[in-house]
């Protein structure tokens, strides 16, 4: 199978901004990087139909020359289904806005736990990570054996 | 009866449409949402009384000619699946009708309840019949936008924050199991999963290897197999309590499956072994743990359902038929069990104001009902002799000791740990929860508050530390800290001040006791036909590793 460089590197940009925005604390940011990664996809099921070719309509054109209409059938069922996940996490991120008056990601109650408690017990190991806090950092999930 | 085989999709389909038009007539609503999920269970029983006797059930649907279309598979595994997956399901509607008629309605907003949980119903067992890949992923996608749906219901602050992550880990998972379907479709032109389990054998193993790879991932996140379990314990506690019941049994269990379908029909030839291996082991232990240290009920229950998916995944991992026979066991059982006892934490709720366990006591003397509600179910999957827990758990032992490997012995022993500490996590929520008085909770609640300030300032003298200012900082964050772990709850004050009060509920509604107590009898009929069912299971996993049973019926021989 032949496939094209420039799509797949095409592909491959989209993916990667659309995981460096995924990663973001703002749920906003977050909705781009998932519309972003969502189109990259598409392209990668573009490079998997083959060699571009003719429309894929019977007595229209020759059955070799034609170019593979499944992956094309696919990529719109994923386009509708990215369109209603853009709309579904933009309701979140207004009603995000509503309660708290930002659309930030908030930390699970297992890290906010843990850094609290960590901060009441200043000689603790992870104090120096705790007292970093709100500085829009991305944290690492914590351990679930962890005490609450 | 090939005719049967898209019932179980089309009816709950059929029914969401109904009732999104009835959302101003609550009581026809019910009636066809009850109706459509009654009419399933059916279903569901006779496919599994057919695919016992005639074999696999196919259906091409818009009957197009044989590799071209989209094709639906009910085997034994998926006819299993589906009947447990529908009386749950039924169970649990039932429940949230009793739930919903007394409760407070600005929780959960009935007219889109019902549509949000019919089309639920309908991703489940679409992905249990989905006979190709990008059905799969278009079921996956079904159940879990109804899930968004209902895991936000009401737009709570809590709510929302826990939906937040759950949808974002969700969506980067499609995506990824999207990607893996193009790969696929690359590597063999090809989505039907008859037709991959021929053409990836001829594939080179370095590009089958990645193709595994990328599917196990999605499905492993889907199914909460540490480390990509992360997301489940902080998203499913905070849902209604009808609503996490269904997720906590179908939607992990969901993941499972395609990793049983996919492993058995792609990759008979599992390079992976090891790695399967560890990470049940790790997921066993590393969840089980984290049961243990919660003070929620909820949110422990929510971990050793991490847990125990790692006693489904070593009998995945080692791939032999007596493996795979006693994992799909597991699965029927712990599904039911695990929807009982969060419908149980339900009625706990209700009749106690709260599920942590600080603020709770004396509920076996207040409800004596859900006091052996919740037993029995416990008991069940901490796995106490002679019950379905303990059976499934002993034919999992079983298949690891006839396997033999070091490693698989490691596994075996921290599945008997794991058994073990689910003993005990549950045993500390009876004794708390039910067994001491109220009064007791109350003084200990009060002592446990007092005590923290004195506790945290000791500590840090103790360590001779110079932050002698910190003493305010440490109260105020340990009270934080405390309040952060019960937002969920909403009031402050313990049951025996609630009750005190009278703001407790003496009578439960009877359609959610009723619910909970004919799932609790489900769950032990298990137990009582575990023989047939075992038969049942140990042909159906002969089949799986059969493959050609699977790939006849699907296929005719031309069109490979």
């Amino acid at each position: 199978m032949t496939a094209s460089l420039s799509l797949i590197l095409a592909a491959s940009a989209m993916i990667g901004c659309g995981i460096y925005l995924v990663l973001e604390r703002s749920l906003t940011r977050v909705l781009v990087g998932v519309v972003m990664l969502g189109n990259g996809v598409n392209v990668l099921f573009l490079i998997s139909g083959g060699p571009p070719g003719r429309a894929p309509i019977v007595d229209e054109s020759d059955a070799s020359a034609m170019s593979d209409p499944l992956p094309q059938a696919l990529v719109l069922t994923a386009i509708v289904i990215s369109l209603a996940t853009a709309a579904f996490v933009l309701a979140m991120a207004y009603r995000s806005w509503q309660l708290t008056g930002h659309d930030d990601v908030q930390d699970d109650v297992e890290d906010r736990a843990i850094r609290r408690l960590a901060a009441a017990d200043a000689a603790s190991d992870s104090y120096d990570l705790s007292s970093g806090e709100g500085e829009g950092e991305l944290e690492m999930p914590e351990e679930e054996g962890s005490p609450a | 009866m090939t005719w049967l085989v898209p019932l179980p999709v089309i009816l709950p389909l059929l029914g969401a449409g109904l009732t999104l038009m009835l959302g101003r007539r609550p009581r026809l609503q019910r009636a066809v949402s009850t109706t459509v999920l009654s009419a399933g269970v059916v279903v569901a029983a006779t496919l599994v009384y057919e695919t016992d006797r005639n074999g696999p059930q196919v259906l091409w649907i818009g009957a197009w000619r044989e590799p071209l279309g989209i094709s639906l598979v009910a085997d034994r595994l998926s006819a299993l699946m589906l009947l447990v997956s529908t009386v749950v399901t039924l169970a649990v509607l039932v429940y949230s009708i009793g739930q919903g008629m007394t409760g407070n309605e600005r929780d959960t907003p009935l007219t889109i309840y019902h549509p949000t949980f019919l089309v639920l119903a309908a991703g489940v067992s679409n992905a249990f019949l989905a006979g190709d890949l990008f059905n799969l992923f278009v079921s996956f996608e079904m159940l879990l936008f109804a899930s968004y749906v209902l895991l936000t219901l009401g737009g709570t602050g809590a709510r929302i924050r826990a939906g937040t992550i759950y949808v974002i880990v969700n969506v980067v998972s499609s995506m990824l199991f999207l990607i893996s379907i193009a790969a696929v479709y690359s590597a063999t032109g090809s989505l039907n999963l008859a037709q991959l389990a021929v053409r990836i054998d001829s594939l080179p193993s370095e590009l089958s290897l990645v193709l595994q790879l990328l599917l196990l991932t999605t499905f492993s996140i889907k199914a909460a197999v540490f480390p990509l379990s992360f997301w489940l314990p902080d998203s499913y506690p905070t849902a209604p309590a009808p609503v996490t019941a269904v997720f906590a049994g179908l939607l992990t269990k969901v993941g499972v499956y395609a990793i049983i379908r996919s492993q058995t029909l792609l990759f008979p030839e599992s390079p992976l072994t090891d790695l399967l291996l560890w990470a049940s082991l790790l997921t066993l232990v590393i969840g089980i743990l984290g049961a243990v240290a919660q003070t929620d009920i909820k949110r422990m229950l929510s971990f050793t359902l991490v847990s125990h998916i790692g006693y489904m995944l070593f009998g995945i991992a080692l791939g032999t038929a007596t493996g795979y026979a006693g994992a799909v066991f597991y699965v029927a059982h712990h599904i039911t069990i695990q929807t009982t006892l969060f419908l149980v934490l339900g009625l706990v709720e209700r009749r106690g104001g709260s599920t942590s366990l600080i603020r709770l006591g004396g509920l076996a003397r207040l409800s004596p009902v859900i006091a052996v509600l919740f037993f029995v179910p416990a008991m069940n999957l901490a796995g106490i002799p002679p019950m379905s827990g303990f059976l499934g758990k002993v034919s999992l032992a079983q298949a690891g000791i006839d396997v033999g490997s070091p490693l698989a012995y490691g596994v075996v022993a921290a599945g008997m740990l794991t058994s073990l500490l689910t003993l005990y996590a549950v045993a500390k929520a009876w004794n708390l929860a039910f067994w001491r008085t109220p009064e007791q909770a109350h003084e200990m609640a009060r002592t446990l508050s007092d005590r923290q300030l004195p506790g945290a300032l000791e500590v840090i003298e103790h360590r001779d530390h110079v932050h002698i200012g910190s003493g305010t900082f440490g109260s105020r964050d340990t009270d934080e800290a405390r309040s952060i772990l019960d937002e969920d709850d909403g009031s402050n004050q313990d049951l025996h001040q609630l009750s005190r009060q009278g703001l407790l509920p003496t009578r439960l509604p009877r359609t959610m006791v009723g619910a909970t107590g004919g799932l609790v009898a489900v769950s032990l009929s298990l137990t009582v036909v575990a023989g047939p069912l075992f038969g049942f299971t140990q042909q159906a996993a002969d089949d799986l590793l059969d493959r050609d049973v699977y790939i006849d019926a699907v296929l005719p021989e031309d069109s490979r």
